[in-house]
Order: structure tokens, then sequence, then C-alpha cells
């Protein structure tokens, strides 16, 4: 018995531990990468570390580029926790960004912390909306939510690149030639406060809280309970009376929700405007994308998500040194995360194997214990034995 | 200046690039079609086209041979599409995700081998249109037509093959098969996963095949991410034309119609936004979308993953 919980023990430990594996097997394959185009890898990890933790306003740093990926970490959590697939967290970044801009733009003279509040909420609807319309066509028309999400993220983009260089445009950028599509700054009023003497803004604050709401939403309420069930069995849940369109809808609007929060965020606690170059992650810097590799690094779980995006926001910050140190386009990083995302869903088989013979094994034990019921002095033993 | 658009001229200008346009589209297409038809969904072309555009015009840049450069990309596509293979069927891994992580792969790798190799946007001078004797002199059709380069014919070809090859082979009844019904094709002796890696692997050669297109075709540049959304939308085609190769050109067609429709209204400096004329495909991909689920029925084994024994 002592053993089998060992084992037991041994087997859980090791499902935690997989995406740890995966992510070691794609820093393998890039140092491999880094040894083809010439770079000494021990050298560039070295730089990173230090680019991302070699001081206060390095660490700061992190932490701020770890902010949007956990609040689209934590929408993924949920949309993918309900089977539905997001791959639009960058186009709700964009427009939850552009509500909450145009809001700070139009009304400048009014209270700060009014504003930032509002913001915040109309940033967090306009993702919602953008996150919506993908989930009312998945579940009204059976619209794929992944082509669909992909499409929203283009269009969005668009719509940034025009509402910035044409109506929402910086009226100093207008009269220039160069015409750097941005808005003008919001009012000073509307930072995000500072939490300590860096870049660090709250946030960061904000987005640690709201993992253990998401965490309390997702396991001790009946909403995310009924987006659970919905995503692992579509039929027990409707025999069971939960509307599954809805939940559908709901795990998508919620997750982009989360998403146009972090556009809010970045606008008000980073750049104080919007700002892009044109291209399609000018703004994001492919934090919709990034937030999924952390939510799946984090195993779709809310506080798993906080390390993970710290991780991935460390990863952001030290390519910037990789470049400058040892000449390697911080283009290496988007790769890796590439392969981090190949490795974590590849390797769920090995999960799901132990999983399959946990459960054989469990029924099997119960079998034998109906035939032969073991003492109580011995289950006693082997709780002291455990702990 | 709407008016300038229903010359003789644009109007045969505008057919004209809209036909050779599709051509990327219909390369990485019928390739997801194959690999959709057997049960695989592979999400990483977007990422595939930019890693094939990329070794496509690396290879013609510096050997200066394009038929090297071509090579090359599909070498490079069917290496990308073992990849997934190995990772959806015999690693079982949830395609969706896994297609996303080979986005971000090609995204990443293409961008990074672009900026440490070449450094600067340099051009080359890619395929030429072919002179085809009699068929290129007929007016207008022949300039619609007929005045196109090779990569542009072997895409029509393409599909007529991809049509022939899917309904009257038995490779084809395999395929198809292997998508519908695993286990009946699996207990009639057909090997799953051999037929799946084969599908999987040619997408994935279509799909480099189809970066190439673009590199050292029709744009004759390598620039990041210059594919912008193009592989995904050509598998949102496949859905569109209902895993058909003749109703995914007509897709194709639409769709390229559409971008070559917004090009001249650049070029024509029409007063409409650029921004909203760009945005144009991906509001009709949705609209497709939502049209064509309501009568098409996708392979029954798409996405789900075959193991012996079940």
């Amino acid at each position: 018995m002592n053993r089998k919980r060992q084992s037991e023990v041994v087997s859980k430990l090791m499902d935690a531990l997989l995406p740890v594996f995966a992510v070691l097997a794609a820093l393998a394959i890039g140092a491999v990468m880094l040894i083809i185009l010439g770079a000494n890898p021990i050298e560039a990890f070295g730089a990173l570390l230090e680019g991302a933790f070699g001081s206060a306003n390095a660490l700061a740093d992190t932490v701020v580029k770890a902010t949007p990926l956990l609040l689209i970490g934590l929408g993924i959590c949920i949309s993918f926790r309900g089977n539905v697939i997001n791959i639009g967290g960058e186009g709700q970044m964009i427009i939850g960004a552009l509500m909450a801009t145009a809001l700070g733009l139009a009304f400048p003279e009014w209270p700060g912390l009014l504003m930032i509040t509002l913001a915040m909420v109309v940033g967090f609807l306009g993702g919602a909306v953008w996150g919506g319309i993908p989930g009312a066509l998945k579940a009204y028309f059976g619209v794929n939510e992944i082509l669909s999400t992909i499409m929203m993220n283009a269009i969005a983009v668009q719509l940034m690149n025009f509402l910035l260089a044409g109506p929402m445009i910086d009226p100093v950028q207008a009269g220039k030639a160069s015409k750097i599509p941005q808005t003008a700054r919001l009012s000073n009023a509307f930072d995000l406060p500072r939490l300590i003497p860096t870049r660090l803004h709250l946030g960061a604050l904000i987005a640690v809280i709201l993992a253990v709401v998401v965490y309390i939403l997702l396991w001790r309420t009946t909403l995310g309970y009924r987006i659970r069930a919905v995503g692992q069995n579509q039929d027990a849940s409707r025999y069971a009376g939960i509307d599954v369109k809805r939940q559908v809808v709901l795990a998508l609007l919620l997750s982009g929700a989360f998403a146009g929060l972090a556009g809010a965020i970045q606008v008000f606690g980073v750049n104080h405007r919007m700002i892009t170059d044109g291209s399609a992650t000018g703004f994001t810097g492919s934090a919709g994308f990034n937030g999924i590799v952390a939510a799946l690094f984090g195993q779709l779980h809310p506080l798993g998500t906080i390390p993970a995006s710290f991780l991935f926001g460390a990863l952001l910050v030290g390519a910037n040194k990789l470049q400058r140190v040892v000449q390697v386009p911080s283009a290496v990083i988007t790769a890796l995360n590439g392969l981090v995302v190949i490795f974590v869903v590849s390797s769920e088989i090995w999960r799901r194997r132990r999983e399959t013979k946990r459960r054989t094994e469990a029924t099997f034990e119960m079998e034998i214990e109906e035939l032969h019921p073991p003492p109580a002095q011995d289950l006693t033993a082997n709780e002291e034995g455990v702990s | 200046m709407i008016g300038n658009l229903f010359t003789e001229a644009v109007l045969v200008g505008i057919l004209a690039s809209g036909i050779r346009l599709a051509t990327p589209y219909l390369y990485a297409a019928i390739g997801e079609t194959f690999s959709q038809r057997s049960g695989v969904l592979n999400l990483g072309v977007e990422g595939q086209m930019l890693i094939g555009a990329f070794a496509a015009f690396f290879v013609s840049f510096t050997t200066g041979s394009l038929w090297l450069g071509l090579l090359a990309a599909i070498i490079s596509g069917l290496l990308m599409g073992l990849a997934m293979a190995f990772v959806s069927i015999n690693l079982q891994a949830e395609q969706g995700i896994s297609g996303i992580g080979f986005y971000l792969f090609g995204l990443g790798l293409s961008d990074l081998l672009f900026q440490k190799m070449l450094g600067t946007v340099e051009t080359v001078s890619g395929f030429r249109p072919i002179y085809i004797p009699y068929l290129s002199d007929i007016p207008i059709i022949g300039d619609i037509f007929f005045n196109q380069n090779i990569l542009v014919y072997g895409a029509y070809l393409l599909v007529v093959a991809a049509w022939f090859v899917l309904n009257k082979t038995t490779i084809g009844l395999k395929i198809k098969a292997v998508g519908e019904s695993p286990e009946a094709a699996d207990s009639l002796g057909v090997s799953v996963a051999r037929v799946r890696y084969f599908t999987v692997i040619l997408g994935g050669g279509l799909s480099g095949l189809a970066g190439a297109s673009l590199s050292i075709a029709l744009l004759n540049v390598f620039q990041q991410n210059m594919t912008s959304g193009l592989g995904f939308i050509a598998v949102a085609l496949v859905y569109f034309g209902g895993w058909r190769p003749f109703a995914v050109m007509g897709g194709a067609l639409l769709f390229s119609m559409v971008n070559s429709l917004q090009l001249w209204v650049q070029v024509l400096n029409i007063p409409i936004p650029s921004d909203f004329a760009v945005m144009m495909p991906y509001v009709l991909t949705i609209i497709a979308l939502v049209i064509t689920v309501q009568r098409v029925r996708p392979p029954s084994a798409l996405t789900k993953p075959f193991e012996r024994g079940h």
C-alpha cells in the first residue's frame, strides 16, 4: 500500500513536471539553433538571464512584460477549460485598448481614480465584445472559433491602423510628414500608480489578484463548474440541463474580456498613449499569442499561470539583451515559444496514459478491497507513513 | 474616380492579377484539403508557408537558380509536415493548439534566419510569365489566363490532380475512409497512420510551395511575416469549399479577386481607406464560414487522433 501511494505521488509529480521538461527540450533545441547561427548558447542564455533579472529595473521590466501575458493567460484558462480555443487575444487586447484610450482622450479633465476604474471596465467590455462575437458564431452557427478568432485579430489590427493614423492620431503627428501612428498622450492624472520607483505599475498587482478571482470563478462557482463541465463532455452537460451554447459564448466572452483589460492596462500603465509600428503585433508585442503559451505552461491553472507568465516575461525582456550582446535577433524567442507550445501539448500523452493507468489500478484495488477489507489499524499506519 | 475601375484595361488587370493571386491560396488549401480529408487539421500552414517562402527566396538569391529555390521550399515544407505528422499522429497532440505552435515556430524561425542571413530586404527576379503559342494571343482571354508564370499554371493543374486523386484512385478512397471512419479503414487493413503521414507531409510540401509562390513568383521579396494570415485563410477556404478541390478553388478565386480589386482600388486612388480594403478578405472569411457550415459536414474523424485497439 505504502509503495503504491508513493508511486502515485511520483506519478502526479511527473505530471506537474511535464511542462518543465517541455521547456527544457525547447531550450535545448534553441541552443542548437544558436550554435548553428554561430552564437555561444551559454553566453546567450547568460545575457538573457542578466537582461531579465540583472537589476531592479530589469526585474521590474520582466514583471511589467509578464502582466499582459498573465491577464491574457487567465482568459485562456477559462476558454480552454471550456474546450473553446481562443486564438483571438491579439485582437481582443487591441479593441480593449482602443476603447479605453478613446475614453481617456475624450474626458481628460475627469478625476484620475474614476477614469482609471472606468477605463479598465471599458477595456474589459471591449475585449468581451470582440471575444463574444466568435463565441456566438460558434455556439449558434457552428463556426470554428480558431479560424474566426484569427480573422478577428486581423480585422482589429486594420481597425487600429486606421484609427491611430486617422481619427485618433496625435495632433502633433498629424502635422508631421512621418505621421507615427499614435494617439496623444493621456492626461498624467490617468497614469496607473507606480508600485516602487521603477516602471512597475499597479497593473501587475491587479493581474495577480485577478488570478485568484479566476481560480475561485472556475472551481468555486456554478458558472465555472458549468464552463468546465461543457469543456469535458458536452453531451453529458446537456443531459444534466446545462445550456451548452450559453457556456460557449460566456467562455469566449470572458476570455476576450481579460485580453481587453490587458490592453487597457498596457495603455494606462506602460505607454500612456496607444502606439503601434504598422506591423500586426506593433501594439501587442504578440502578447495575445504569448499569453496562450504561458497558460499552457501553467497547465491552464490560473495560479500556475502566474509563475509561467513571469518566466515568459523574463524571456521577452532577456531577448532584448540577447540582441544587443550576442547579436541574436529576438525573433528566436517567438520560435522558442512555438516549440514550447508544441512540446507541452505533445507531452500531454504521457499524462493521459498515466491517468488511464491510475484509473484501472484504482478500480482493481477497489475490487480487491471489497473482497478482503483491510484491517483498520493498517490504514492509520499508512496515513502516518505518508506524512 | 470609381468610373476608372470600369475601363477594359483595368478590368483585365483585375482579373489577371486575381487569377495570379489565387496561387498561394491554391497550393496551401489543396494541401490542407488532403490532410483534413484524412482527419488531421493542420493549423501550421502559415508557419510552413513562411519557412517555405524564406527557403525559396534565400536559395534563389544565393544560387541564382529559381528551381533550386523551389526545391528548397518544398523540402523545408515536407520537413515541417513530417514534424506536424509525428506530433498529431504518434503523440496525439491537440491539433488546434499544436498547429499554433508550428505557426509561432515558423514565424520566429523565418524572421530569425532572415535577419541573420540576409539582414535587409533584397529582391530576386522571379518566375516570368510564359508565352503559350496562340492561347496567349487571344484578346482579353489571353491576357487574363495565358500570360502567367509557371507556378500559376501549376496551381490550377494541382486542383485537377487533387480532384482526380481523391475521387478516382485507391489512395483517394483510403484517404477519405481514414478521415470518415478510421476504425473501419483499420479493420479493412488500411494503415491509418501511414495514410495520415502521407497527407500531412504532402500538405506541408504544398504549403512550402505556396510560400515559394509568394517570395519568388508573385512578390519576389522576403519580409518577416510576409504571409500575414494568408495560410490561415487557406485553412478556412477548405471549410468554405466543403473539402472538395474545385469548390476550394472557387473560394480561392473569390478571395483573390477581392484582393486584386483591393489593390487596384489603392492604385487608382479611389477614396476608400486602404485599411478597410485590406480588412475585406478577413471579414469575407468569417461571412463565408457562417454560410458554409450550415450546409456541409466536415470529415467525421477531423481532429480526432486514432489509436489501434480502442
